[in-house]
């Protein structure tokens, strides 16, 4: 694993086509009284038919913000999207009109969030929600509508699905309405399914069941899916690849195994070794230093410079380019190769 | 907001039990000043011209009430009916009216009472509407209920009904004591918007964790009220307070229109345009010069209260 | 700040006692003539022990009862039966004068940082408040060199003084929660899910905090957390609640590696682990269904609706939290086994 061949490359210069979902270059701004915050400072990734991409961050990352402009639901203003581009099969949906992206929305990409609650309407049974996308979208009739509605929900497992129909989001479990979520963004067969940090409001005993739910229908129905989350522990159940984000940027890129056994850049390396593992019993956990950026000052050169152990004065002066090392990752990181190394000890 | 709050971040400090010293940090710390929750609501309400109107005009009209002498030479009591209804001369702008007093002067001394009269009801009313309120809101249970069902009642009786009957019984037309039996009968009638809006922040306040730190730490019922909870509610109470003042103001010109009101020794908006009204058709100004006056005192008081009320809405920052 | 070091105190000696804790909170119905039409049995019958020095980990999902639990020995809620001693003084019977003179000795580190903190107060007021309150705690002169000094403790910046709550960030908010906590030298802190609000990059700061903290002043926590690889890093012993109930307690080693109830188990088996590999290794108890209502729980063992080893006697017989002959601690289960194959 030494043998690495780290050279740089443009954020731009991913392989053309084959990709169901792309990323590049993305330049995302609030603009409040306050200053403007750049949230998100050049994010490119892809997303293949099919497979599993968990995005990773904490909050402020910008994790969230790169899904909603994917989906076109970004408040704007005070969210201003500077530059670049999200090709969804090869077209570029920043450039088409508000009426095209309602196409592209919950029948190609749809999306879950956190908050089953606040995302459904208190005043509707859910039986009915689920129904109006169908007769909405797809012309239904009622009847048609009621009994697909109804698949959805013996699909995403929810028990006696013809009785709970008529039932509003409050009779629900919290699990049972993120079931209730999913099954509304399955509801139009959507190709890629982004699932903004889908299980954090739930138990870990109601969460494992979602995420099986999760992985189960991805496989079943060949979606693609990209994982928004902040816990270590989720990405490693399920994604194949991960992208960590750290200040609008993504920081590294790699499949999930070669980013547990030695991550490559050093906000990776820091977040993996100050969780507490339930598989060992520690001592003094390790920390990272400081605090995130405010996105409004973000530090000179490599953002994460201020909290790094690694760092150097390259790190202050210059912004590190993705380094792409030799098993197909890539860390921005100026010592991307030593991270690693002395992670793979 | 939350994702890129605007943190007072200093690495060293935060990990000094980790390895410390860093290069390249600068310490942004240092370069900025400590911010209140009223300073943020200030930096909103500097850039707001409603507020910049309204407080230039409320401040115009405490200054005519204090000092009526600034704005006019003319004495509002020097009446002669061969001025009847004049046109304007000799400092009198706006001209005579049907008694042949300066019409311009009179409004401005007339602004004095209304003022006044809206001052004093709003402390009044602001002191019992604080006191119910929190007594209400903190205690809950019984208190809770009685107080509550009392502001009901009070609320239920129609405002201008009720004064009309209580100063019809009094007698006298000594001008303090009209003066402060209309303020104590608005203030008694007034109290409740604002008593009910104190409770529900009092009910607010009072469920934060903040609260129950303090109690956790021994505070007894009166520290917790006055040091947690108070702050806390007194924001939206001056609020409906500058708003409810505009509002008296414009009540006892209705009742001074109605007679019932100030004495008629006291010069006052509400008897001018009563006055004004008979005689509207001989000559308008009489009646629109003091109705202009009260529109935009009342107006002022309002708009800077809805001001305020953004300014310090935390849901829109 | 010194540890106390009274001879007397014993490291290891009881110092906190819980006896049979309910809280039922009543449900009622009507507005004027209000009619209990049942109670939510969010603590019933909870008995545990913490001794002088130890952390001890109380685990549960939501609705557990953990966080009423913790109110309850706060005094912010009034237990609706059984007592609790700190120091060999009743913690629920006191009140006044003697009941602030036990507050003085347990205090508490709560969730939400953003909430916790008076908005209004600067962050000198918020720890300086104790020493009003109990004004002989420290001469009115010494208090803000007092102040600047748990400032200094937990690791903030004590020329920060003036500052107010807004002007931190979420993990330097917590520290000044956990200086307020501290102003007085209480013995015993309950720690209401302390870092679940904060990031992952902050959580292990404040975890190393609290363990230096307890080291250096010699404190005894009641950590709660619904966080299982948290409380293994921070805790000597754990308690796991389920609704209502503790259904098993025991040292850190008992219950992660030799856990008897079936909860305990399946609660431990859906902790996700950071690590690919053991993916498909793992072997994971998949619980169906949902917690039941604590106003209407199950008759018998409460947790029997989701599990898998159920038979009568589990609906009939309630299992008392009693040492099994599987493993030397206490779990109810009237089938308590330690599983084969810990994941």
């Amino acid at each position: 694993m030494t043998d690495a061949v780290i050279q740089p490359t443009p954020a731009s210069a991913t392989p053309e086509g084959g990709h169901l979902l792309e990323i590049r270059d993305l330049h995302v701004e609030f603009r409040t009284h306050e200053g403007v915050a750049k949230v998100i400072n050049g994010v490119s990734y892809h997303l293949n038919a099919g497979e599993t991409l968990a995005v990773l961050g904490e909050s402020g990352s910008g994790k969230s913000v790169t899904a909603q402009a994917i989906m076109g639901i970004l408040d704007t203003p005070p969210a201003h999207i500077r530059s670049g581009q999200i090709l969804y099969q090869g077209r570029d949906l920043l450039t088409q009109s508000e009426e095209q992206r309602r196409q592209v929305r919950g029948k190609e990409i749809a999306m879950i969030f956190q908050d089953a609650l606040s995302a459904l309407n208190p005043v509707f049974p859910v039986g009915w929600q689920i129904a109006e996308t169908l007769r909405t979208r797809e012309g239904m009739s009622r009847a048609d509508a009621r009994r697909r509605a109804i698949e959805l929900m013996d699909l995403v497992k929810i028990p006696a699905a013809e009785r709970r129909i008529g039932d509003y989001p409050h009779q629900f479990s919290g699990g049972m309405r993120q079931r209730v979520m999913i099954a509304m963004a399955l509801a139009l067969n959507p190709k890629v399914l982004i699932a903004d940090e889908p299980t954090t409001a739930l138990d870990v005993t109601v969460q494992a069941q979602i995420m099986d739910l999760l992985a189960d229908l991805r496989r079943d129905l060949g979606m693609a899916m990209i994982l928004i989350t902040h816990d270590l522990g989720v990405v490693a159940g399920v994604a194949d690849r991960i992208a960590v984000m750290y200040a609008g940027r993504i920081v590294e890129h790699a499949d999930v195994r070669s980013l547990y056994r030695a991550p490559a850049h050093p906000y990776t390396k820091g977040l993996l070794e100050s969780i507490p593992r339930l598989d060992v019993r520690g001592q003094e956990l390790a920390t990272i230093k400081g605090l995130p950026p405010n996105l409004m000052r973000i530090p000179s050169g490599c953002p994460f410079h201020p909290r790094c152990p690694y760092v150097q004065q390259v790190c202050v002066d210059e912004v590190p380019h993705d380094l792409v090392l030799g098993d197909g990752r890539t860390s921005a990181c100026h010592f991307a190769q030593e991270v690693r190394d002395d992670s793979a000890r | 907001m939350s994702d890129f709050e605007t943190v007072a971040a200093s690495e060293n400090q935060a990990a000094r039990r980790g390895p410390s010293g860093e290069p390249g940090t600068p310490n942004q710390v240092a370069t900025q000043k400590p911010r209140s929750l009223a300073g943020d609501a200030w930096r909103d309400l500097r850039r707001n011209p409603i507020f910049w109107v309204s407080l230039a005009l409320v401040l115009i009209v405490a200054l005519m009430a204090v000092a009526p002498g600034l704005f006019t030479a003319n004495d509002p009591k020097d009446c002669m009916l061969s001025r009847q209804n004049a046109g304007p001369s000799g400092g009198a702008i706006f001209g005579y009216g049907f008694q042949g007093c300066d019409t311009f002067s009179r409004a401005v001394y007339g602004t004095q009472a209304s003022l006044l009269v809206g001052a004093l009801s709003a402390v009044i009313t602001g002191v019992i509407a604080l006191t119910v309120g929190m007594l209400a809101g903190y205690f809950g249970g019984w208190v809770d209920a009685v107080l509550s069902r009392a502001i009901d009642i009070v609320l239920g009786i129609p405002l201008l009904l009720a004064a009309i009957v209580l100063l019809k019984r009094v007698g006298t037309d000594s001008a303090n004591v009209r003066l402060g039996a209309v303020v104590l009968v608005l203030a008694i009638l007034g109290w409740t918007t604002a008593a009910r809006v104190v409770r529900s922040s009092v009910i607010t306040a009072k469920e934060q964790d903040y609260v129950a730190a303090a109690r956790m730490l021994g505070a007894g019922h009166g520290r917790i009220m006055l040091r947690h909870i108070l702050p806390n509610a007194l924001a939206p109470a001056i609020v409906v307070l500058t708003i409810a003042l505009g509002s008296f103001i414009a009540a006892e010109a209705t009742l001074s229109f109605l007679g019932i009101g100030l004495s008629q020794e006291t010069i006052s908006w509400g008897q001018d345009i009563d006055t004004g009204r008979i005689h509207m058709r001989e000559s308008a100004t009489p009646l629109l010069v003091p109705s202009t006056f009260l529109a935009l005192t009342v107006l002022a008081f309002i708009m800077l209260g809805d001001a305020i009320r953004d300014a310090f809405d935390p849901k829109l920052r | 700040m010194t540890a106390p070091a009274s001879p007397t105190k014993v490291r290891g000696e009881t110092i906190l006692s819980v006896d049979d804790v309910k809280k039922h909170f009543p449900i009622t119905q009507g507005v004027l003539f209000k009619k209990h039409v049942g109670a939510v049995k969010a603590v019933d019958g909870v008995s545990f022990e913490l001794r002088r020095g130890e952390t001890l980990g109380i685990v549960g999902e939501s609705g557990c009862g953990k966080s009423t639990l913790a109110r309850l020995l706060m005094r912010l809620e009034t237990p609706t039966s059984g007592s609790a001693t700190l120091e060999g003084r009743d913690l629920f019977k006191s009140s006044g004068g003697e009941l602030r003179r036990l507050r003085r000795n347990m205090q508490m580190v709560m969730q939400d940082p953003y909430t916790s903190l008076n908005p209004r107060m600067t962050v000198g007021d918020i720890i300086g408040e104790p020493f009003e309150i109990h004004s002989d705690a420290a001469p009115k002169g010494s208090r803000r060199k007092r102040v600047q000094e748990l400032l200094d403790l937990v690791g903030l910046n004590p020329e920060h003084i003036n500052r107010y709550p807004h002007q931190f960030s979420g993990g330097q908010r917590q520290r000044i929660g956990i200086a307020r906590a501290l102003a007085l030298r209480p013995e015993v802190i309950v720690c209401d899910e302390p870092v679940s609000a904060l990031d992952v990059s902050i959580q292990a700061q404040v975890i190393n905090l609290l363990e230096q903290l307890q080291d250096e002043l010699g404190l005894s926590y009641i950590f709660i957390a619904h966080d299982l690889s948290v409380v293994r890093h921070i805790a000597d012993r754990v308690a796991v609640m389920y609704l209502g109930k503790i259904v098993e307690i025991g040292t850190e080693d008992e219950i992660y590696e030799r856990a008897t109830h079936p909860y305990t188990q399946a609660l431990l088996s859906a902790v996700p682990v950071p690590d690919p590999e053991v993916r498909h290794e793992r072997n994971i108890i998949r619980l169906t269904g949902d917690v039941p209502s604590p106003a209407d729980p199950p008759s018998g063992c409460r947790f029997r609706t989701r599990c898998w080893k159920a038979q009568d006697i589990c609906a009939r017989e309630e299992p008392l939290t009693i040492t099994r002959a599987a493993d030397p601690h206490p779990s109810a289960c009237h089938f308590a086994e330690v599983r084969p194959t810990a994941a």
